[in-house]
């Protein structure tokens, strides 16, 4: 039952922490509850249907079918947090200090659920793909017995559940004018932790050399497995030995969206010039 | 030598080049346990590690050390590559199976 919360919890939180992220984005967005619950369960339906086909999406490509999923899957979320983040600088969120302008910022933010609808589906689908597919095998062929793995599987989804949320209360603490900043911040760091994971699926099915495998090791100061290292792996895209071409995705991805944010922000008019 | 012999003798080398680079590496799962439980492996090369997990149960070979993460379903092969490797102890696991699935690759 343990090994069972462990797993789910590992393969939940990652998921769970971008819901949080997402969920802090669009506080005062009308109708954002909806299309975030229909996220989530569009990507749990997603998630079955991708575990149910894990033997037919490995055997595509030469056997790299699973790396290249994942590696569009992921793609594509960078894409769209890259797309909200700029969407939103270029809408005047960053100046919404009071409330006339936070009207403003809403409208922006109601054309963004869409985008994060996408996000959340993806996420979730990914994560949930490999849960699915690990209580299925647990489930037929456990000793323990499958009300004891059920049983793991929830607790460990309440646990990744709560860090989710834990996420989300502590941002609702922030002060309104630094909240663009940092949940901003935050979704530039996710996006660029996920295109990290594109460049190491894609050297995974020797798609993309590595160039340096690894560039660096600091797993005697923090390893990957650990529990800070597994939320700052989630949150910032902390690698203890990345390899070189991961950092090259990491440092193209920040610096890409930064330039997009304020080539957008560029275009607002502030407020005291009007 | 010409232009156009060059570019056959060079088509004609490419491929050896590509397959010599990358050796396989075999190792099997079976009752949710690594066999060989130390792969040896060249230092300094990349390798076409292929696992061929003879459960019924998908597992899923994880390694921090060697940076890789890879769903395989029950009853089939997946090929993962790794390096080209320092010298040195790269322990692996199943993650859906760690109290038995245990491994290393070991680079020389």
């Amino acid at each position: 039952m343990i090994s069972a919360a462990i797993i789910v919890f590992r393969e939940t939180l990652e998921a769970s922490l971008i819901l949080g992220i997402v969920a802090a984005a669009t506080v005062g967005v009308p109708k954002r509850g909806r299309w975030l619950v229909a996220g989530v369960a569009a990507g749990i339906g997603g998630a079955l249907i991708v575990a149910s086909m894990t033997e037919q999406i490995a055997e595509l490509a030469y056997g790299m079918g699973q790396e290249l999923f994942n590696a569009i899957v992921l793609g594509t979320v960078v894409g769209m947090l890259a797309w909200h983040n700029i969407w939103m600088s270029g809408h005047g969120a960053h100046l919404a200090r009071n409330a006339k302008q936070l009207g403003r910022d809403v409208q922006a933010g109601t054309k963004a659920l869409p985008i994060l609808f996408v996000v959340i589906a993806l996420a979730v689908l990914r994560e949930g793909s490999e849960t699915a597919l690990f209580l299925y095998g647990m489930a037929m062929g456990s000793q323990e017995g499958l009300l004891s793995v059920l049983n793991g599987a929830a607790l460990g989804l309440a646990a990744g559940a709560a860090a989710g949320m834990a996420l989300y209360l502590g941002f609702l603490r922030i002060p309104t004018r630094w909240f663009f900043v940092v949940t901003s911040g935050l979704i530039l760091f996710l996006a660029a932790a996920m295109a990290s994971q594109v460049a190491r699926l894609l050297i995974q099915g020797d798609i993309l050399p590595s160039l340096a495998s690894p560039l660096w090791d600091t797993s005697v100061l923090l390893t990957n497995d650990s529990a800070l290292g597994t939320l700052l792996h989630t949150l910032l895209g902390y690698d203890a030995n990345p390899a070189g071409m991961q950092v090259v995705f990491y440092g193209g991805t920040l610096a890409l969206i930064l330039l997009g944010m304020r080539w957008a922000s560029r275009r607002v008019i502030p407020i005291a010039d009007r | 030598m010409s232009f156009w012999k060059g570019c056959a003798l060079l088509i004609m080398l490419f491929p050896s080049v590509v397959f010599a680079a990358t050796p396989d590496v075999h190792v099997s799962i079976k009752n949710h346990r690594f066999n060989p439980v130390e792969v040896h492996v060249p230092a300094g090369q990349k390798i076409r590690l292929i696992v061929d997990n003879q459960d019924a149960m998908p597992e899923e070979f994880e390694s921090h050390e060697l940076n890789r993460e890879k769903v395989i379903a029950g009853k089939s092969k997946a090929t993962i590559y790794i390096g080209p490797l320092e010298p040195g102890r790269y322990p692996f696991v199943g993650e859906f199976n760690e109290a038995t699935a245990k491994g290393v690759v070991v680079a020389e």
